[in-house]
């Protein structure tokens, strides 16, 4: 048998090199689909990316539409709008990451000392049902406690405490809070499961070894368990700055039901793109910021996971 | 001494976790509880988990509105199935040949999926492309192809996983005894990677069934709408559930037609059988967060 396939793998690599690749066309065959989707779904849209540049005449295409330089640009960049979705997206990025590393290393510490181990699980489904649902859900749960005229705080709740009812879907200054509070919300539970996964696999005999020394709790947890957990600490939060160009469409865009009295607040590049090309037609404007994103994107990316991989190599994208 | 400190830290867990949890729960019992609330009650006391009167007027409107309802939930159901399933098939096929190591232009093929995931034409290119030239607006082929159907992440993990799990030796004595390479991916190595396919699956029919995007942006017809995409004009445009013949019902008793509670009713029948099948499901998804988080 074992001399068998000596045989066999010999005559292969004597065969010409014309039939290794005939051999391979089953394979290939196998990745087309896929390769002709990222095609289609990504790489035609990156070359039109050109379509920033251009002033676009659908009877004419992309390619032949008329070169215009950095006009759509110069348009944008003149307006108000340029500077607060980008301010938006960049503000609200590092409050979430920053938050984010906090609420969910605290819940992975709190879930893995928690006993009986029950009922630590049970917190644990709990905690991750916000992220099962879509942000139109979520809008919806939020509207069940702002809406004005049938809220739960203004109708129930406010006025058993003797507060005023608000307006909420027109006052912008409470919506910092909000949407922060809603994106830990809907990420806590899913965030935290990376943390406890590395926290459960460290050595228990490191805690053995300080009890012994007579450790205390928060000694081990200082000492330990967040030494332990900074290589993926420092690997999520850089993968995270790489995309903090990028905002959650829907949680600017549903969960304050695109109220126009809220944009100052809410206004991010992804909503911004999405109303100049959808709600106003306006393909100069949207092209011009959603390559502004690409491109600023793209630096950020390369530029983080060329951090992460001097320090971690494995868990670089390339 | 010692002890207490663990007690310690074991109380504050629990208040914190505990809290928390109910934070995580509290808004879908209100979300259920408004569903099968008086409307006259909602209009007058607002959302309350103590309503003063019950009823089943919401659900008898989505019962009555069966055929509109119904339609977005089999669509919705019709394009979650469709779209996993064709979406682990590609998904598969591309990443099985990418783990092998003898397959020539792997490299080049590597790249050409991780590309993918730095750089991002964007959405306005995305959309010209698909509506301009692919002709996709107003299709069901909207809801199953714009971005859900691969990633390059999933191909990556699943690339991963063959690479490690699937012995070469194996592949090549089932080239030996005869098997086609198709026969030996299905035979063969599909049947071994069922746990990162339950991972992958769940994943992407979660995202399918929770999508909205792509109905907000390439479909105006209404017919086509999945629930996700019903709940969503409902709650833009309260108008829309009085529009399109949903207002009026005949049979029913209530002059008003309950827009707060049906609203509120339709987002509870989108959301129930995500949560049913989460205790099934869960392995995988708490498995497939693992996989991502790094890579993602």
């Amino acid at each position: 048998m074992h001399s068998d396939v000596g045989v066999v793998s010999t005559q292969k690599r004597s065969n010409s090199k014309k039939s290794k690749v005939k051999r391979y066309i089953p394979l290939f065959l196998m990745m087309a689909p896929g390769i002709i989707y990222l095609f289609i779904n990504n790489y035609l849209p990156m070359f039109g990316i050109v379509i920033a540049f251009k002033r676009m005449d659908f009877r004419k295409g992309i390619l032949g539409s008329e070169w215009i330089g950095l006009e759509n640009f110069k348009y944008l960049f003149t307006t108000p709008d340029a500077f607060i979705i980008t301010r938006n997206t960049v503000l609200y990025n590092v409050v979430f990451i920053v938050l984010g590393l906090i609420v969910q290393i605290a819940f992975a510490i709190f879930l893995n000392e928690i006993r009986p181990k029950r009922i630590s699980r049970l917190y644990q489904n709990l905690i991750i049902l916000p992220s099962l649902v879509s942000m139109v859900i979520v809008a919806y749960l939020v509207y069940a406690f702002l809406s004005v005229s049938t809220g739960f705080l203004n109708k129930s709740l406010f006025p058993v405490l003797g507060i005023e009812a608000r307006n909420w879907y027109s006052e912008s200054k409470y919506w910092p809070f909000i949407l922060t509070l809603v994106n830990v919300w809907k990420s806590a539970g899913f965030g935290c499961i990376i943390y406890l996964a590395t926290i459960v696999g460290i050595n228990p005999e490191y805690y053995e070894a300080a009890r012994l020394d007579g450790a205390s709790k928060w000694q081990q947890i200082r000492h330990i368990t967040l030494p332990m957990l900074r290589p993926v600490i420092i690997t999520l939060t850089i993968l995270n700055i790489g995309k903090i160009f990028y905002s959650d469409f829907g949680l600017f865009y549903q969960v304050p039901m695109d109220s126009g009295q809220l944009y100052d607040v809410t206004n991010t590049i992804d909503t911004y793109v999405y109303r100049a090309l959808i709600k106003l037609g306006d393909i100069g404007m949207s092209s011009a910021a959603s390559c502004y994103q690409s491109i600023v994107g793209f630096i950020l990316v390369l530029v983080s996971n060329f951090i992460v991989r001097k320090l971690d190599k494995e868990s670089a994208l390339f | 001494m010692r002890s207490r400190e663990d007690l310690g830290i074991n109380i504050i867990g629990h208040v914190v976790m505990g809290l928390f949890s109910l934070m995580c729960v509290i808004p879908f019992v209100l979300l259920i509880i408004a569903s099968f609330s008086d409307e006259l009650t909602i209009v007058k006391n607002g959302y309350s988990f103590f309503p003063q009167k019950l009823s089943l007027d919401a659900y008898l409107v989505l019962y009555l509105k069966g055929a509109e309802i119904g339609r977005a939930y089999l669509i919705s159901i019709f394009v979650t199935v469709v779209g996993t399933v064709v979406s682990l098939l590609m998904t598969s096929m591309l990443a099985y040949p990418l783990s092998r190591r003898d397959l020539p232009l792997r490299n080049f093929f590597n790249f050409y999926v991780v590309f993918t995931l730095l750089f991002n034409g964007g959405m306005v290119p995305t959309y010209i492309i698909y509506t301009r030239y692919l002709h996709i607006k107003n299709t069901l082929w909207a809801l199953i192809v714009p971005s859900l159907l691969l990633s390059g992440f999933a191909v990556m993990i699943m690339r991963t996983y063959f690479s490690t799990n699937i012995p070469p030796s194996l592949i090549e004595s089932a080239k030996i005894d005869g098997a086609s390479e198709l026969r030996t991916f299905f035979v063969i190595v599909m049947p071994m990677s069922l746990p990162v396919l339950a991972t992958i699956g769940v994943l992407g029919a979660l995202s399918y069934w929770n999508d909205w995007f792509n109905g907000l942006i390439y479909l105006t017809d209404s017919k086509l709408f999945s629930l996700q995409n019903v709940l969503n004009r409902i709650m833009m445009d309260i108008q829309f559930l009085s529009s399109t013949n949903m207002g009026n019902v005949s049979g029913l008793t209530i002059t008003k037609l309950p827009t707060e509670t049906t609203r509120m009713a339709m987002a509870a029948i989108g959301v129930i059988p995500i949560f049913c099948a989460y205790p099934f499901f869960q392995k995988y998804f708490v498995k497939g967060i693992t996989l991502g988080a790094v890579k993602g």
